[in-house]
């Protein structure tokens, strides 16, 4: 992985990319929103204090060179108690005839203990999101700091808008600290008390890992959606004999049960909300929204995926159909629906006073730019300039053959020191005109960014007359 | 060792105001200028450069960019601005219906810039156009 001067771990991520897998197709350095992925020798390479953990690489990778890390799930059996915290865009993957208290069976037979839903949590980010909006020096819009890919990407490319973010935590981890409480309630200590989540999407895991203006997490590891959708998935359909449980009658209410859908969080705030999904409209609305051209907003709902959490790329199912599928559960659910858990559980209201005191994020939000050459303002200024005389001579194409995702993004690798400019295939060519350059050192360079095997012939590729993976 | 920059105004042109701003702002951001110093210069020029989408036929814009501040001229052809301590009170504005309608207008804009500039000079000749020096002292603070 390369690393940018500034510093370094400063994210912890999520998401890795297999070099024995990876065929450096650049796909992926094409969809990065923040510019994070270069090609060197054949395989794309994350720079790490740009990435934001949204996915969108991950989606775009043809042959699943990047993997997102998730704790061993045998993990769970150091804990006596082991709670598995879901998200409801789980149970809205599957059929409707599939139950909730069916899901949970199947979680219970793989060794939770308890199996909780995350919306839950949602009950107390109402009251919380009002107190803030009550406070009229804070500024407007309040961005919902729910989703954790939008809060990085603020961090690395609009630091102006940190002050916007609201500094409350997610329904997930008011549910953990909730589940925490109940348990040590009945006698458990903290260190018997496992929490997994079972998460959507990458972004999630890098902000248990490493939250952001947070010191600890209520959270012990997170276990991948797409492995929990498979194992029951396969439970269902060779028809295992389930300990029978009939908790969770949907005991989340009709509002927080779509918290997690695109507009799920801004119908329930006060006041004039806007609810934006999908990483690009995202970027593009704060990038206005920091040139001051908007106002009258009072909340802002950023999700980094379409369709909010229904479109985590760790789901196997459509978006839309999952979305669908939990906004008619929504519907059917009778208003203010509080079927009681059968383990005789307080409801999560009964701790209101508790998790209220928890929800605010307590540590400064820290900016993080991208943009920054250097930390030497006149040294910035050279590296700027310098940057600029470059980009007279790119071609302006874009084309990627560089293996940086823009001539601009080359221009402002070279001046890092992170790139040469006869990595442009443009300038090689003319500089081979003018026999500066020879077609041996060109050949060269174009296999030290795109390895040797893309220039020997490949039958297996997709696409082509062996197809095989 | 200051750069210059040009960019072109149309009026009537909303659909692409605020390119200058964003142009800057990125720059800004490349030097490792504090958050709150971009955002008064982003105010500033985003605020000039409607106003000339707003109200002028055309005009350009010239920044000047070095390590400690950054000079934005914005010279219009355009109608020209009668009474300049009137223009400048909170809440005037002589924008049309139509462009109140789309969200400016407000009347805030030279207040505004006035607020967040360390340096404004506004000239003006009526039927001619109108011209705007800003000046922006990058180490500065928030105002």
């Amino acid at each position: 992985m390369l690393s940018d001067r500034t510093g370094k771990g400063f994210f912890h991520h999520a998401l890795t990319i297999r070099e024995d897998i990876c065929n450096g197709c650049s796909l992926c350095m094409r969809v990065c929103p923040t510019g994070a992925l270069r090609i060197r020798d054949g395989k794309a390479r994350l720079i790490e204090d740009r990435c934001v953990d949204c996915g969108e690489c991950f989606r775009s990778c043809p042959v699943h060179a990047i993997i997102i890390e998730q704790d061993d799930f045998s993990r769970i059996f150091d804990y006596k108690h082991r709670v598995a915290l879901v998200p409801a865009v789980l149970h809205g993957q599957f059929r409707h005839e599939v139950s909730m208290s069916e899901i949970s069976a199947v979680l219970k037979s793989l060794g939770f203990t308890w199996v909780y839903e995350v919306e839950h949590g949602a009950e107390i980010l109402k009251p919380a999101i009002d107190e803030l909006m009550n406070v009229r020096t804070l500024p407007r819009p309040l961005i919902s700091s729910y989703c954790p890919a939008v809060v990085r990407l603020i961090q690395v490319r609009f630091p102006a808008l940190i002050r916007n973010l609201a500094t409350l935590k997610a329904p997930l981890e008011m549910a953990a600290f909730y589940c925490r409480r109940v348990l040590r309630d009945r006698g458990a200590h903290n260190a018997e008390i496992g929490v997994f989540y079972v998460t959507p999407c990458a972004a999630k895991i890098a902000a248990v890992k490493s939250p952001v203006g947070e010191e600890s997490t209520p959270i012990t590891g997170v276990i991948n959606m797409d492995f929990i959708f498979n194992r029951i998935n396969r439970t269902l359909r060779n028809k295992v004999e389930l300990p029978h449980g009939d908790d969770h009658a949907y005991s989340v209410d009709q509002d927080t049960l779509v918290w997690s859908l695109t507009t799920g969080e801004a119908s329930c705030v006060n006041g004039r909300t806007l609810a934006i999904d999908g990483i690009n409209n995202v970027t593009e609305f704060l990038e206005q929204l920091e040139n001051d051209g908007i106002t009258g907003i009072d909340y802002l709902e950023l999700r980094a995926c379409d369709e909010g959490c229904a479109g985590g790329v760790l789901l196997s199912s459509n978006r839309f159909l999952v979305a669908e599928r939990l906004r008619n559960k929504a519907r059917n659910l009778k208003p203010g629906n509080r079927a009681a858990d059968s383990d005789d559980l307080p409801d999560i209201d009964a701790y209101h006073d508790y998790l209220m005191n928890k929800v605010r994020i307590t540590d400064d939000i820290k900016p993080r730019s991208m943009y920054r050459l250097s930390g030497d303002r006149d040294e910035a200024m050279r590296m700027m300039k310098r940057s600029r005389r470059l980009m007279c001579w790119l071609p302006g194409t874009d084309c990627g053959l560089c293996g940086a995702p823009s001539c601009q993004a080359l221009a402002e690798d070279i001046v890092r020191r992170r790139g040469d400019i006869s990595q442009c295939v443009f300038i090689r060519e003319s500089n081979m005109e003018k026999d500066l350059m020879d077609r041996e050192r060109s050949n060269e360079i174009m296999r030290r960014i795109w390895g040797d095997n893309n220039f020997t012939k490949n039958c297996n590729k997709k696409g082509a007359e062996n197809e095989s993976n | 060792m200051a750069m210059n920059f040009e960019y072109r105004v149309e009026g009537g042109d909303f659909t692409h105001a605020g390119y200058a701003s964003s142009q800057v702002k990125k720059m800004l951001k490349q030097l490792g200028v504090e958050s709150t110093v971009i955002k008064r210069v982003v105010v500033c020029l985003y605020e000039a450069e409607v106003n000339i989408v707003a109200h002028a036929w055309n005009g350009v814009i010239i920044i000047t960019l070095d390590a400690d501040n950054i000079l934005m001229k914005l010279t219009d052809n355009g109608p020209g601005i009668a009474d300049i301590e009137l223009a400048m009170q909170k809440g005037y504005s002589t924008a049309s219906p139509e462009v109140r309608e789309m969200g400016f207008g407000a009347g805030m804009g030279l207040p505004n810039i006035s607020a967040n500039a360390d340096r404004f000079v506004i000239t003006s000749e009526p039927g001619r156009g109108t011209s705007l020096e800003i000046t922006i002292n990058l180490n500065g603070n928030a105002v």
